[in-house]
């Protein structure tokens, strides 16, 4: 499963990081960043949907 | 720098600066003399390509073969886009080659769509003196029953107008600004159809390699970076201007050899157009080629580089560089609005010598933490700027401008 950021749509509310800090972190700037590429590591699956389902701007989409 | 002016490297058989096309464009009957619109088998091309090891020329290098590949798997209709932009502010090869061979570029383009089985040609352009050309050229074909029709679309010139997803939104009769990937537009570009968005160069090495085979292809060049390029060589050099040139010589052979040597010293080089950030005078000594430009720190980019005298303070120019790159952000992303903004405010500070001591580390920081990040790659270019100066700051050479003469 992967993870893509829209970085147009993201505002830095933060909500990803909150719900799924394995896969998103909030930069110095205040945006999110993807780690590890968006390759969700096994067993964070759900996480990441509730990161994407979570996110006010819409801003995450996954594939896979 | 003569925008129309192209020679070739000393001593080498032309591929693409023919004839008299370095100083007057071609007319009809002489690019059909050189084999131009000459019919080109486009079964096994891709192949070809691959073979050849044909990269792109706008700017990323990537394997044209990929790209064509995925577009003509992709369902049909399709669409190719001749890319004749030119954003980078310090390159004119494309320019130079629109408006002195503009048919070798509707040619590449024409076989292009043959091979993808595409039934929508664009070609892309900015600069003015492209758009008569390229109308011109045009309108003196004749017609080509079974080929496709070619138009053009005009933008107004500005750096992220050349990034391929701002491309086909402009067709799209969108903004010419980037948009997020996926998709990418051999996925879904033009009229949401898979779309290869291709540099007019790229185009037209491809029907070079179409005419005349990979494996002569290959005869120049070395065999990881096979060929001729054509770079712009401009700043410090006694004549600046557009050349074909081999791989696989120093950077400043090419220099040398092509553009007359320095003319003012060297205080460090702008290389990439002004993507792969700033180098000091040791990059000279790199040799171009993908592998070792990018070993040194730098990279081909679009082939466009710009040598600093030794005069040009490279705080001030690095400060210039970075305020244009928060001017030209296309400000759709968050993270590139506030990255370069912060680089430029950083850069500004060294040029002022009031640099804080914490600054380097921020742009060392930066040139690697901002990669990727932006919804195109223009932030990239930002981010290099910061890596690079952060890492040449450091070394005691980039502080010694060598005078020459
Ligand atoms: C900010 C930005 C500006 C670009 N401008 C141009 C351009 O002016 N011309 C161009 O050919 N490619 C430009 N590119 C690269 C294109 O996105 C694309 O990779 C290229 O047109 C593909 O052609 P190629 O594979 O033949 O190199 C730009 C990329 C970025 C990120
Ligand atoms: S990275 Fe910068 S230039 Fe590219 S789309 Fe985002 S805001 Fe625009």
């Amino acid at each position: 499963m992967k993870v893509f950021l829209d970085p147009i749509k993201c505002s830095g509310y933060g909500a990803c990081a909150d719900i799924c800090p394995s896969l998103f972190v909030i930069d110095e700037f205040g945006f999110a960043q993807l780690l590890n590429g968006g390759v969700v590591a096994a067993g964070d699956e759900d996480s990441a949907r509730n990161a994407a389902a979570g996110c006010a701007e819409n801003a995450i989409g996954i594939e896979g | 720098m003569t925008e129309h002016f192209a020679d070739v490297y000393p001593g080498l058989t032309p591929r693409f600066v023919i004839g008299e096309s370095g100083s007057r464009p071609l007319s009809l009957q002489e690019e059909i003399a050189a084999g131009t619109y000459a019919p080109v088998v486009t079964g096994g091309l891709i192949d070809q390509l691959e073979q050849a090891g044909l990269r792109g020329r706008g700017g990323s290098g990537f394997p044209a073969h990929r790209k064509w590949r995925a577009v003509r798997d992709g369902g049909a209709p399709r669409v190719v886009v001749a890319n004749g932009e030119e954003g980078e502010p310090s390159s004119f090869k494309d320019r130079w080659l629109l408006t002195n061979r503009p048919h070798a570029v509707i040619d590449g383009l024409l076989l292009a769509a043959a091979v993808v089985g595409a039934d929508r040609a664009v070609i892309y352009l900015s600069h003015p003196e492209t758009v008569s050309s390229v109308q011109r050229a045009l309108e003196e074909l004749p017609p080509r029953p079974g080929s496709v029709a070619v138009e053009i679309h005009v933008v107004e010139h500005r750096y992220v107008a050349g990034e391929e997803t701002a491309v086909c939104r402009s067709i799209n009769g969108g903004l010419a600004l980037p948009l997020s990937k996926p998709p990418r537009p051999f996925e879904s570009g033009v009229d949401g159809r898979p779309t290869l968005v291709s540099n007019v160069e790229t185009l037209v090495q491809a029907a070079w390699i179409g005419r005349n085979g990979a494996d002569t292809y290959r005869e120049l060049g070395t065999s990881a970076s096979p060929g001729t390029m054509l770079v712009t060589l401009g700043g410090s050099c006694r004549r600046p201007g557009v050349y074909e040139v081999p791989y696989g010589l120093t950077l400043g052979h090419l220099i040398e050899d092509c553009a007359g040597g320095l003319s003012n010293g060297i205080g460090g080089v702008l290389a990439g157009g002004w993507f792969m950030g700033v180098a000091d005078a040791s990059l000279l000594e790199a040799t171009w080629c993908y592998d070792a430009m990018r070993a040194a720190g730098s990279g081909i980019g679009c082939g466009a580089v710009t040598v600093l005298g030794c005069d040009e303070r490279i705080e001030d120019v690095v400060a210039r560089l970075a305020r244009w790159y928060v001017e030209e952000s296309a400000q759709q992303c968050g993270v590139c609005v506030k990255g370069t903004a912060a680089i430029a405010d950083t850069l500004e500070l060294f040029s002022q010598g009031s640099a804080e001591p914490d600054a380097l580390a921020n742009l060392a920081r930066w040139g690697t933490a901002l990669q990727g990040r932006g919804a195109c790659a223009f932030l990239d270019g930002a981010a290099n700027l910061a890596g690079t100066f952060s890492r040449i700051i450091t070394s005691d050479r980039a502080t010694q401008p060598i005078a020459v003469n």
